[in-house]
């Protein structure tokens, strides 16, 4: 969580992250992404929308190598990261928060953040004060299961635990699905704070409109490639992407 | 090499080692794997019903066979009418209270709302119901056995022909299956394999400890038989005339005195072949008519459908197809062909042993036999049937040979070469493990696999 | 006066049977349960890997009491734990690195290693068979009662006895211990939290970077030393025969899935619900009824509601009702 990295700015410059001209599927299945491009860099959050199955999860998995590329490239701080697995890519800095499944339901709030730390040597202790200044419910609740906490509490638990590595990037897959749009204006508001900090922030959505508004990048994808691309303004300015996706 | 030509020299492969044993060792052990054969060959068809076509995971064979033991013993056994006249109807009444109890159990969880109500009359039902039965139950047993308690002191059998327990034995075996399935289908696999692993060691339970059923573990012996004794034969003319015949070239030639006691030793040899020729000729009718009534099963709608669900319940339940109903179904069919081929060995036997059902032998090897074979393929059951047993009897005096030679460098009356010839027994289940390990890893799918 | 001899009677016969019995399901239990909530599957082994880790101890014990090495009033067999336990974790870490790696490489569905460990328990079974033998082993040693009745009703003047086995003794105050020690590790370790996490949510442990092969061969560690601690507890309290071994399968399974499969706490209170149930179910109540029943009601049978030879009824009872009623057991397991 290091507020000191550049803001990268201008095309010239290489972004921070980037899936460049990904071409896969998974194992040995079609191939879902066509040519998809996905950047983003410090102080960002990039947004990636879409309709239904148009493969705005797999570009997201794509990135964190939770498929087979086969064409294009992964790259992280300049470093090519396409051959790695996640659980690699995690140690290089990248910090995921699945869709489902993303807490332990059984272990408290503090454990979760415990064990997002599994690969941390060092004292987490401050970090874990960072995480609960985030999102102080967590603080509150942090020696209650994870699994009793409500939707919205258990996704900040779930964005928390991806911070303990003070990862350099954080992927977030729809981490608004299911929960009351109340809840989602929080969690927006969370993740902007996070993205304050100077984390750059991938994220899948399926609520475009709002999450556009947030975003400093936008990626449309329509059956895996890129469709539209621009600013979240931009896009929202679009007369065409307001008429295919964002319903007028 | 395509399969048919595969699968019959598979086939032949273990008729030429049965052959073998008939050459080296003596025909009479060659007819004994031959016709446990043909019985392990059927409840590994019945297990291969449950497991191979639907998935499911029964450990309580054991139980399925002794039921059908049962049955033999409960169908041919000759009424103990003095046990009848002394205990036999306060017997039935108590079991018949018994089972009373429980229904009305049922029906009162079923049909009263849940509430203190309802388990205060649960409760007052199900003591009440226990002592009723005990007071009932109890002087009935005692009288029972005290008849004649050397040779009888049970209630004895229906003395009907012994070939209808075989059916019976099946009826016996589905019976238990429907109570377990009811249960424990539809929860997840590891629930079943535990809830029939339970039911299997209980039916031997009863089976050890009520003695006025079959008599617990005095065992019941001496009983009737399907075929000709071989004392008839002997004594039988006609087989004897027949027998010389049959061996006129290697009698010929002979004085009259040798001529005498070799016919003599050719008769006694040849009573005991044929008698189990004639077990082998009947176990071969029933496999072959299960054999055919599984393949039909199998592919018929239903059988589709069974595997339709086997390979994916989720998507066979969203398209409304009755998953725990259909996995009744099969789970009882399977279990009922187990009871058939319980009844069938007790038959063989002559007797019921309770003491000697071992869940190693009697579940677990037959399990071994399905997975070698090759599950969801009928064929590849039953020849992981006749194969499995072959080796089960064979493995000990291999072994033994093995241990032996192995041994040879060691002086005689070593503590250690003593407790390694005694422990040569204990190498078929080292084998059977290493043998099923084996199989899993290089051919999971068994020797025949499902097409 | 009457009474007390009846809690007396009550707490010898029932009672300090019943808390031993539990305490050495429970660890089964435990075994069993961590396996489930690691590796996903249904152990078939376990009984057997008890009877193995037993079998060393056992060994170990005999080479003690020939060299002339005892604890004294305590059995040997404590002495020779440690050892049994280390050859129980190389046969496990064996298994698993021969067997069972292989299937957890090919993501192989549960129901398939629960027919894998049926390989494995012919072939530990035939191991124990083929060195120990299939008979019963004596191998306790020391003091045999705390109490003896004699002492206790001298003691108390009461009419009836309360003897207090040492092996009782022990049972309890060393499942206590493994117990304690276990959730210790489960609650407050690096290693032990990951375990959880592993148990809990396989995918996103691994996203953690949390070694998969690392908590399984912790997780085979301890059930080691949980199965041996079980199987020496079980043989000095009892006897020790490798078929019985093979038999607790049903009650200890029972107890994991009465408590809820893959749920350490849920285990323990399994493995006491259940020996309470067998022991009190198949106590002949007599002595009892008759200390505190008036003469007139007394009952003149034994007053035991079941043969001790169905006792593995009552725990198949038990699971039952548990299935139908709360199929996740008593506290909530794992709902694979």
């Amino acid at each position: 969580m290091s507020g000191t990295a550049a803001k990268a700015t201008g095309a010239g410059d290489a972004p921070f992250l980037i899936g460049d001209s990904m071409t896969g599927g998974y194992g040995k299945g079609p191939d879902i992404l066509h040519d998809c491009t996905i950047a983003v860099n410090p102080g960002e959050i990039a947004v990636i929308v879409g309709p239904n199955g148009a493969g705005k999860s797999t570009a997201m998995k794509a990135v964190f190598g939770m498929l087979d590329v086969r064409q294009g490239s992964v790259r992280l701080d300049g470093e090519d990261i396409t051959r790695l697995s996640p659980q690699d890519r995690v140690v290089k800095g990248m910090g995921f928060v699945p869709q489902t499944n993303n807490i332990f339901t059984s272990m408290s709030v503090e454990e979760n953040l415990e064990m997002g730390a599994f690969i941390r040597r060092d004292d987490i202790a401050a970090t874990m004060e960072q995480v609960y200044d985030l999102f102080p419910i967590l603080r509150e609740k942090r020696k209650q299961a994870a699994g009793e906490l409500s939707g919205g509490q258990r996704q900040q638990v779930a964005v928390g635990r991806a911070l303990m590595t003070r990862p350099k990037v954080l992927m977030l897959d729809e981490p608004t699905a299911g929960v009351s749009p109340i809840v989602m204006d929080e969690l927006f508001d969370r993740i902007i704070e996070v993205s304050r900090t100077g984390i750059p922030i991938l994220m899948v959505e399926q609520n475009a409109r709002q999450a556009l508004e947030i975003a400093d990048k936008g990626y449309v994808l329509v059956q895996g490639r890129n469709a539209f691309t621009g600013t979240g303004k931009d896009l929202l300015a679009d007369p065409e992407v307001r008429k295919s996706f964002l319903g007028g | 090499m395509n399969d048919v030509v595969k699968n019959t020299g598979l086939f032949a492969l273990v008729g030429a080692l049965i052959i073998a044993t008939g050459f080296m060792q003596s025909w009479n052990s060659a007819l004994l794997i031959l016709n446990m054969g043909l019985i392990s060959a059927i409840m590994a068809l019945g297990v291969n019903l449950q497991w191979g076509f639907a998935g499911l995971f029964n450990v309580g064979i054991m139980g399925f066979v002794a039921l059908g033991g049962l049955a033999a013993v409960l169908i041919s056994i000759a009424p103990e009418h003095d046990a009848w006249a002394a205990g036999g109807f306060s017997v039935i009444a108590g079991l018949l209270l018994g089972a009373a109890t429980i229904a009305a159990t049922i029906m009162a969880t079923k049909r009263m709302p849940a509430g203190r109500t309802r388990t205060l009359v649960v409760l007052a039902l199900l003591v009440g119901g226990f002592f009723l039965y005990r007071a009932v139950f109890d002087p009935g047993v005692a009288a029972v056995e005290a008849v004649n308690p050397a040779n009888a002191g049970f209630l004895g059998g229906l003395g009907l022909p012994v070939l209808l327990s075989w059916p019976v034995g099946g009826l016996l075996a589905a019976g238990a299956a429907w109570i377990i399935g009811k249960t424990a289908l539809g929860l997840r696999s590891d629930y079943l394999a535990i809830a029939t692993l339970g039911i299997a060691e209980i039916i031997i339970a009863v089976l050890k400890n009520e003695d006025w059923l079959s008599r617990g573990v005095k065992n019941v012996i001496g009983l009737p038989r399907p075929v000709p004794y071989e004392v008839d034969l002997q004594a039988s003319e006609g087989f004897r005339s027949w027998v010389e015949g049959a061996y006129s070239a290697r009698l010929d030639g002979l004085d009259a005195d040798a001529r005498a006691s070799a016919l003599a030793d050719l008769v006694i040899t040849t009573s005991s072949i044929t008698v189990k020729f004639a077990y082998a000729g009947l176990f071969l009718f029933v496999l072959l008519v299960l054999m055919w009534l599984v393949q039909q099963a199998l592919n018929s709608p239903w059988g589709r459908m069974m595997r339709a669900i086997r390979d994916n319940e989720v998507a066979a339940e969203a398209m409304g197809k009755d998953v725990t109903g259909r996995h009744l179904q099969v789970f009882i069919l399977g279990s009922a062909i187990c009871g058939i081929a319980g009844a069938m060995m007790t038959t063989l036997d002559g007797q019921l042993t309770p003491g000697t059902y071992q869940p190693l032998r009697y579940t677990f090897l037959i399990w071994v036999m399905v997975i070698v074979g090759g599950s969801g393929n009928n064929f590849g059951a039953v020849l992981g049937g006749f194969l499995i047993w072959f080796l089960w009897v064979q493995v000990e005096p291999i072994g033994l040979v093995v241990i032996q030679t192995l041994t040879a460098g060691l002086a005689d009356g070593s503590a250690l070469k003593s407790h390694l010839l005694e422990s040569a027994a204990h190498m078929r289940l080292l084998t059977m493990g290493v043998i099923l390990l084996l199989v899993l890893r290089f051919s999971p799918r068994g020797l025949i696999p499902e097409k | 006066m009457d009474f007390l001899n009846a809690i007396v009677a009550l707490s010898n016969f029932v009672l300090v049977p019943a808390i031993a019995y539990g305490s050495q399901l429970a660890l089964g239990a435990l075994g069993v349960t961590l396996i489930y909530g690691i590796l996903r599957f249904s152990n078939f082994a376990h009984g057997d890997t008890m009877a193995f880790g037993a079998m060393i101890t056992i060994l170990v014990t005999w080479w003690m009491q020939s060299a002339g090495i005892n604890l004294g009033p305590l059995p040997t067999a404590l002495l020779a734990l440690p050892f049994g336990i280390l050859g129980c974790v190389a046969m496990l870490l064996l298994t698993d690195r021969l067997i069972y790696r292989f299937y957890r490489e090919q993501k192989a569905k549960p129901v398939i290693l629960v027919i894998v460990s049926m390989g494995v328990m012919f072939i530990m079974n035939g191991i124990v068979r083929f060195i120990i033998g299939p008979n019963d082993q004596r191998f306790a040693d020391g003091e045999r009662f705390l109490i003896s009745a004699r002492e206790f009703k001298a003691m108390t003047g009461l009419s009836e006895g309360l003897a207090i086995r040492t092996s009782s003794v022990i049972t309890v105050v060393v499942a206590v211990i493994a117990v304690a020690l276990l959730f210790w590790f489960l609650n407050r370790t690096r290693t032990g939290k990951s375990m959880r996490a592993y148990s809990d949510n396989e995918d996103l442990a691994l996203l953690s970077g949390i070694n998969p092969e690392r908590v399984v061969m912790v997780t085979w560690l301890i059930v080691a030393a949980l199965a041996t601690v079980a199987g020496v507890l079980y043989g000095l309290d009892k006897s020790f025969k490798p078929f019985t071994y093979f038999q607790l399968l049903l009650p200890i399974f029972a107890s994991a899935i009465v408590g809820g499969l893959g749920n350490p706490l849920g285990a323990i209170t399994g493995g006491f619900v259940i020996a309470f149930s067998e022991v009190t179910i198949t106590y002949a109540w007599k002595k009892v009824a008759n200390y505190v029943l008036p003469e007139s009601i007394a009952p003149d049978g034994l007053a035991q509601l079941l043969s001790t030879d169905y006792k593995f009824a009552v725990s198949f009872v038990i699971l039952l009702i548990v299935l139908l009623f709360k199929p996740t057991g008593l506290f909530k397991g794992k709902a694979v």
